[in-house]
């Protein structure tokens, strides 16, 4: 089971005087089960990625085998692709429309022809897995709170049951407590369905923190792809490219720097704390 | 009191909470008995959590909304004071998140001449204007660029010269860097500090990466529509586990400092950068300090 990209290219407007080369020569599978994050400057290529991994987009040149099956084959349904690689766009809230959260939720497994029962169904176990309550069903959702307006329209793709989740910046304005709300349940979620999720982050602390893998997109092509150590070890090349390491990568690099012996590899406060204890440790 | 540029008392904002057919049913408290004094050219930060209030009170600032009880006054003048409408959006510019909301031109130098020459400014000096103002957010370079073709941050910084254009005193920037990837963020902040630096423009900074009010002379924290806290950004981050109940955090080095004291390591309270925690952890270490409060083996 996986998504491949074989020498994907994606040009906007080809054969026009506009045409803006978006993707060059994309080779890369993503696999079941994993959790991967998706990082690249404004404008590197991560958003013509994603909708090219549940054929959104077609690509240019090129091909993207899902099961090993070319989805640009005629016999190929990409209905069915679509309802398997669920996408969260940037801001998912400004999509809720229905009259309660339950509705709202259910209006995506109906929409895939799912009876009202089933759709009920699938629609209760989506917001299970988000963290609403039953006593929540019938709150409107402009009522809710930016965190919780998130969770439902990412349990409205949730609730089709995708077995690909992509999510385009889900912590995007919010506050801190919201942006680990939403990130830990994630996580939860990644784990308990055993399902691959694509997180498209500016975050570099939050990429850290969960992912295992990281593909760095610059200028249209992949530049890095690895563990979170190995691509977050590329400390100039990610600068050049606009990125950054996590904050916490910095400080025990300058520590390494100015002689305190600590192992450079932390990425997260925890990490980092356990190994400057080890250190201090370690001389008495 | 000469010296402060926005001050509220007791500002108190309700809003209107209308049924289907657009029948008042009650209202919402957005903002509480807000009394903020901010003193000419300083920087501040506010932080606060979604719905905590920040984004109405930053709308009072340049009378974009009227207080529904108390006052609201920039630079000497109120707010609701209908005559001093105009001067106070001069004074008081303010930024939003999106930076592709903000830009109306065509070209970069255009949508930054559109502040100055609504005001009536004459033309030779719209265009001193423009000139000195893309050179203080570095974007000289991209005047005749069309303003579809620049990053996140690169437009964020050609709204920021739109207000500047402006000669505003105050600037009050509404999450500026939310969209942005890290290249765009720190622009934007290099920007905002350079303004306040350089250009002695007092700056409110509302954000939700606690990174960005470090640099801040006083934070205020806002939570129910209240100023909860408020102080330097040390003393406002010292309290890691109030502003954790705030739905706030603290920047990683201070977290790192927090985890690190709690386990024994005897660092100084006060550290906020990544560069001031790598100091003193050196300077214990090669002093030949260890864990106290533990067991040894």
């Amino acid at each position: 089971m996986s998504i491949r990209l074989e020498d994907v290219s994606y040009i906007y407007e080809q054969n026009t005087a506009m045409a803006v080369p978006a993707l060059q020569h994309i080779t890369t599978e993503i696999k079941e089960n994993t959790f991967i994050g998706l990082i690249g400057h404004t404008g590197s290529g991560k958003s013509t990625f994603v909708q090219l991994l549940n054929g959104l987009l077609a690509p240019t040149d090129g091909k993207v085998f899902y099961n090993d099956k070319d989805i640009q084959a005629p016999d190929f349904s990409r209905k069915d692709l679509r309802a398997d690689v669920g996408l969260v766009f940037q801001y998912p809230e400004h999509q809720l429309f229905e009259i309660d959260v339950l509705t709202d939720v259910m209006f995506g497994p109906k929409n895939l022809g799912l009876t009202e029962e089933e759709a009920r169904k699938r629609a209760e176990e989506a917001l299970r897995l988000v963290g609403f309550e039953a006593s929540q069903y019938d709150y409107s959702p402009f009522d809710l709170s930016g965190g919780q307006k998130r969770r439902v329209a990412i349990a409205g793709v949730l609730a089709m049951r995708p077995k690909y989740l992509i999510l385009d910046e889900p912590t995007a304005g919010l506050d801190p407590a919201g942006r680990d709300e939403i990130l830990e349940m994630i996580a939860a979620m990644q784990k308990e369905l055993q399902m691959t999720v694509v997180l498209v982050s500016h975050s570099m602390e939050d990429v850290a923190r969960f992912v295992d893998r990281i593909i760095v997109m610059d200028h249209g092509s992949i530049a890095l792809d690895g563990k979170p150590q190995e691509v977050f070890s590329h400390v100039e090349e990610l600068e050049k490219m606009g990125l950054a390491a996590p904050q916490i990568s910095y400080i025990m690099k300058d520590l390494h720097r100015q002689g305190v012996p600590v192992n450079t590899d932390a990425l997260t406060i925890e990490e980092a704390a356990e190994e400057i204890l080890r250190v201090f440790r370690d001389r008495a | 009191m000469d010296n402060t540029i926005i001050r509220t008392n007791n500002l108190i904002y309700d809003y209107a909470l209308q049924d289907e057919d657009g029948n008042v049913k009650g209202s919402i408290r957005a903002v509480n008995a807000v009394d903020l004094n901010v003193e000419k050219g300083s920087f501040i930060a506010i932080l606060g959590h979604n719905g905590s209030g920040k984004s109405t009170l930053a709308k009072h600032l340049n009378a974009l909304l009227y207080p529904t009880e108390g006052e609201v006054w920039v630079d000497g003048m109120l707010t609701t004071d209908e005559k001093h409408l105009l001067d106070i959006r001069k004074e008081a510019g303010m930024i939003f998140q999106n930076p592709d909301n903000q830009i109306i031109g065509q070209v970069v130098e255009e949508d930054v001449g559109f502040g100055p020459e609504n005001m009536g400014v004459p033309t030779e000096q719209i265009w001193e204007r423009v000139n000195e103002a893309l050179k203080i957010v570095g974007m000289d370079a991209y005047r005749k660029k069309s303003p579809n073709r620049l990053s996140g941050g690169q437009k964020q910084r050609v709204s920021i010269a739109g207000v500047i254009a402006m000669h505003p005193k105050c600037i009050i920037m509404d999450e500026p860097t939310a969209m942005l990837d890290p290249r765009g963020r720190a622009e934007v902040i290099r920007a905002a500090r350079a303004l306040n630096d350089v250009e002695k423009i007092t700056i409110l900074l509302i954000t939700h990466y606690m990174e960005e009010a470090i640099f801040a002379d006083r934070i205020f924290v806002m939570d129910e529509g209240r100023i909860a806290l408020s102080g330097t950004p040390a003393e406002v981050f010292s309290d890691v586990e109030r502003l954790q109940a705030m739905h706030l955090d603290v920047p990683q080095a201070v977290a790192l400092a927090h985890h690190l004291r709690k386990k024994g390591i005897p660092l100084p309270e006060g550290i906020l950068s990544g560069e001031e925690l790598t100091r003193e952890l050196t300077a214990l270490y090669k002093a030949g300090k260890t864990v106290s409060g533990e067991e040894t083996a």
